[in-house]
């Protein structure tokens, strides 16, 4: 049996039964990534010895009888912009590349005390800045369906760990979609949860107010199950959510009979070149969840034509102040060419950032800059506004909202690099469920030229419960 | 006057609060270096602020106090730039929502009292400090970093140094009064800049606004103005102060000097603080934290001169600060005689503590013991100068005045008898100057009396020792 294929809670299942132990579960892992890593380069740095110890407790409990955690045994990818204590943390940057954190971030110590065996830190877009991970200082990550092709982003070392079977779970961060896009690009299921219900705490932020922690697993059930362990109030970050702590169940749910679905005006008619396949693969979705007893209707979300704008303006308004403390003072990086104060400055962060980071500093720079700030930053601010009552109407009267995730296909490597705006261009349908602080899944429906294509599942906030539900009950029907 | 000076005074002043503003670590003065620091006021990666609730209700008192409109909603911003003791490249604070507006302050200067309007007060954090050793480089101390702060905006509503003097005065004593700070200039626990112009308002013309930094202590605030005012008074003339500037106080030098010349406004990039989401200010709350404010200083003035018929100026002098106002009138439970105890407190007991270089604050005496000896000195137990030398002894041995008076047997000599024994010795002794007052020398009496003390110790009664004295030499 190749443990590896087997789905994370079908390996607790086995693991709680002793019928396989953590050390094993972990070795088999260890064996793809040992196979897999030269060719996906998933990982920025793994932690072998540190998973082999977390494994050797797990197996020590279970032997001693004692119960288990919700990830009991079960290895887990980090994205390398959540801080690991004495575990190097990159965020794909060279000014982070010997920067090993003082102190755990409160997902990860959650996962530690739900027993998961965490494997590594995941490679990532710079600063989680892109949506292909090729601006990762450290190289850029290979889609385990086609090694030629980008796997996503920013959080592509992640997806690509887990559609590569190196690990069954991940954790990524999603602040316009770098979640669920490398999700729809590897072929697996991922999930941006409600802003405010899990801790950004000891998470490096891009985009503070767009920013959310999310999950990878190979199916629904997995990333339902990762993301119950590190969900939760957490009292050190004061944009969780006291609502954080209800129980995001799964259970009941066997059919998408009577759940109302809205599909927005917006994107029927939208056309972005060359996707047209994916258009139809989207309509036969839809068709899917109509045969199966969902009520599918259209809505008008008028604020969505402005999301992209409203997006990139206040993401970089954001970075711009966020990457600030990366100053070559305190930690990171030093430029070793200098004299003066604005030197030091200046080198450190022209040496050590990379073209997609400088050049989101620089847009937001711009957008907050007296002058500007007003008809930008502010402007968008308002629209941002906007966007979120357009949802809130939306959801009055329906479930969810379906779209696709990512209106392409995973793209050849290096085909885009230098096109920003067709790459800003594929944030599209993941973007707005950021700035409105909702929540939203992605799970595979298919292939088109054997490539994956993904389903968003878009619900209001605090709609977590529903969107999973949606989804296992789609996974269900074309299973 | 056509040519006005106007000032505006804009007070950073820290808050004593327990912990920090954003994170759990102490907030206190003078600890080592980069000992109460963690992740957040570090500014690490990753790490969160959130917000202390004491800092806010701190800042609240502030409002308050100075009759502020107060927001209906916390709302924190991010004021970036680049600067070593600032971690995160940028300052949590409060940009177009300041959590107080508008609010005044009274000063009373000789030509009258006078309001001195406020723009805003508003909260953010303190930053690290920088130590720059003799070798040139620059170390960083951020046990500072994160403690709370309230900035409080005067309008230029100050015409004068000594308008400007009692404004600081007032604020520096009414934010003691309510205990929000230490307000400490020279620990830094209030900081004061000074904007300052001139208009001539006949002519139209006036000189761009000059703002001075670096001023340590009141004093060189008032100097400071007073330069800044000659120094414009004839840039006026010369029609050239169009610059905005920024100076610095030369302490020793006694002048500012130019620091940087401002042709444009500084730019913040002033971005919402989305760490923080938006806060309501609950109105029940501002109602419990106004009704556990202190009496303040002007009230109690009132209370003081309507309660115990003083003078405005003797209610003024006892008002000054809480601590002396409630020694005041503790030691009043004992004494029951307000005129006579104010006269005590300004006269010898605040002498004395300015003479040690002392605050209120380290009275060594308690109100129990002053009462005690006020009392000896009423009842004509002990004499008014033996009042004072035994006050002089509880301020350097401490002891109860009851105890120095038996001690030393200074209780005053008012048995007639006893007296009258002394007095005829001493007239005895001194047939000249019974002589000298019969032809008219009443300064005959006083060498007597003198005489008579010197006897007695000064323990005699000196009422009954002149009554005596009248009597007996009218028989001789």
């Amino acid at each position: 049996m190749d443990i590896t294929s087997l789905k994370g809670w079908e390996m607790k299942e086995r693991l709680l039964k002793k019928e396989i132990s953590s050390t094993e579960i972990l070795n088999a892992h260890l064996d793809v990534i040992d196979k897999m890593e030269k060719d996906l380069n998933a990982f920025i740095t793994l932690d072998r010895d540190g998973a082999r110890e977390a494994a050797k407790r797990v197996d020590e409990k279970l032997q001693r009888g004692e119960s288990l955690g919700a990830l009991a045994g079960l290895p887990v990818g980090l994205k390398d912009n959540i801080l690991t204590k004495d575990l190097r943390t990159t965020c794909g940057s060279r000014m982070l590349e010997n920067f090993n954190p003082p102190y755990d971030a409160t997902v990860v110590k959650k996962i530690r005390e739900a027993d998961g065996v965490i494997l590594g830190k995941t490679n990532m877009d710079e600063f989680a800045m892109g949506g292909s991970t090729e601006t990762s200082y450290y190289g850029n990550t290979r889609n385990p369906k086609d090694l030629s092709r980008v796997p996503g982003g920013s959080s592509g070392g992640s997806a690509a760990a887990v559609a590569g079977h190196e690990a069954p779970l991940a954790l990524g961060s999603d602040t316009g979609g770098s979640v669920r896009q490398p999700a729809s690009f590897c072929g697996i299921v991922g999930m941006k949860p409600t802003y405010g219900i899990v801790s950004r705490y000891g998470v490096v932020p891009m985009s503070n107010s767009l920013d959310q922690i999310g999950v990878f697993g190979r199916d629904v059930k997995d990333a339902h199950m990762m993301l119950t362990s590190v969900s939760g109030y957490d009292p050190l970050d004061a944009t969780s959510s006291k609502k954080a702590d209800r129980d995001i169940s799964i259970e009941g749910v066997d059919s998408l009979k009577g759940l109302r679905v809205a599909l927005p005006e917006q994107y029927r008619n939208l056309r972005i070149t060359g996707d047209e396949k994916i258009q139809e693969r989207f309509r036969e979705t839809v068709k899917v969840f109509e045969d199966a007893g969902a009520i599918i209707d259209y809505v008008s979300l008028p604020s969505l034509e402005y999301s992209l704008e409203t997006y990139y303006i206040i993401m970089s308004s954001e970075v711009s102040t966020n990457l600030s403390r990366f100053d070559g003072i305190r930690f990171g990086y030093r430029t070793e060419n200098y004299e003066t104060l604005d030197e030091l400055y200046t080198n450190s962060r022209t040496e050590a950032f990379g073209e997609e980071t400088k050049r989101r500093i620089m847009l937001g720079t711009y957008s907050l800059s007296a002058g500007y700030q007003t008809e930008n930053y502010k402007k968008a601010l308002r629209v941002r506004t906007l966007i979120k009552q357009d949802y809130e109407n939306a959801f009055r009267d329906h479930d969810v909202i379906l779209s696709l995730t990512a209106p392409m296909l995973p793209f050849e490597i290096d085909s885009m690099i230098n096109s920003p705006v067709d790459m800003y261009k594929a944030d599209l349908y993941t973007v707005p469920v950021n700035l409105a602080g909702l929540c939203a899944i992605s799970v595979p429906m298919g292939d088109v030229d054997g490539l994956p294509v993904g389903l968003q599942i878009t619900g209001p906030r605090f709609g977590d419960s529903t969107i999973l539900k949606a989804g296992l009950g789609y996974e269900r029907v074309v299973r | 006057m056509a040519i006005k000076t106007l000032i505006g005074l804009e007070i950073h002043v820290e808050l004593s609060t327990e912990k920090k503003m954003f994170c759990n670590c102490k907030n206190q003065y003078g600890a080592d270096v980069n000992t109460l620091v963690c992740p957040v006021c570090l500014g690490l990666p990753g790490a969160l602020p959130v917000i202390d609730k004491q800092a806010v209700e701190y800042a609240l008192k502030a409002g308050l106090a100075f009759d502020c409109q107060i927001a209906d909603t916390i709302r924190m911003d991010r004021k970036n730039y680049f600067y070593p003791d600032l971690t995160k490249g940028y300052q949590i604070s409060q940009s177009d929502h300041p959590l107080c507006s508008g609010g005044y302050l009274e000063i009373e200067p000789e030509a009258g009292p006078k309001r001195i309007t406020l723009d805003r007060i508003h909260i953010e954090e303190d930053t690290g400090k920088q130590l720059h050793t003799e070798d040139g480089t620059s170390l960083l101390d951020f046990n500072r970093s994160g403690v709370p702060l309230v900035e409080i905006v005067s309008n230029p509503d100050m015409n004068s140094a000594e308008e400007a003097k009692l404004f600081l005065e007032k604020l520096r004593n009414t934010l003691k009064y309510i205990g929000i700070s230490d307000v400490r200039m020279e620990e830094g626990s209030l900081r004061c800049d000074i904007n300052i112009n001139v208009v001539d308002e006949e002519k139209g013309v006036k000189t761009s606004v000059t703002e001075v930094k670096n001023l340590n202590s009141f004093r060189s605030a008032v100097k400071a103005i007073e330069y800044e005012e000659a120094r414009h008074m004839k840039l006026l003339n010369e029609a050239e102060g169009n610059v905005k500037e920024t100076r610095r106080w030369d302490e020793v030098a006694g002048e500012t000097i130019i620091m940087r010349r401002k042709y444009t406004a500084d730019d913040y990039r002033f971005a919402n603080e989305a760490d923080i989401t938006p806060v309501p200010v609950d109105r029940n709350w501002i109602e419990e934290i106004r009704k556990s404010l202190p009496e303040l200083p002007h009230a109690k003035k009132m209370r003081f001169m309507e309660e115990y018929s003083l003078s405005e100026y003797d209610a003024g002098v006892l008002t000054q600060s809480q601590e002396l106002a409630h020694f005041f009138e503790e030691t009043l439970e004992h004494v029951k005689d307000a005129k006579l105890l104010g006269n005590w407190m300004m006269g010898d007991v605040l002498r004395r503590l300015k003479d040690e270089d002392k605050d209120f604050e380290d009275m060594p005496i308690s109100s129990g013991d002053l009462g005690e000896l006020i009392n000896l000195v009423k009842e004509e137990k002990i004499n008014n100068n033996t009042g004072k030398k035994v006050l002089r002894e509880m301020f350097e041995t401490g002891k109860a005045p009851g105890d120095i008076v038996k001690e030393k047997g200074l209780i005053q000599i008012s048995d007639e008898g006893e007296l009258e024994k002394i007095v005829m010795e001493t007239l005895n002794k001194n047939p000249q100057s019974i002589e000298d007052f019969k032809n008219g020398k009443d300064r005959a009496i006083g060498f007597l009396v003198g005489q008579i003390m010197k006897a007695t110790k000064g323990k005699a009664n000196p009422q009954l020792v002149n009554k005596l004295l009248t009597e007996r030499i009218k028989e001789r």
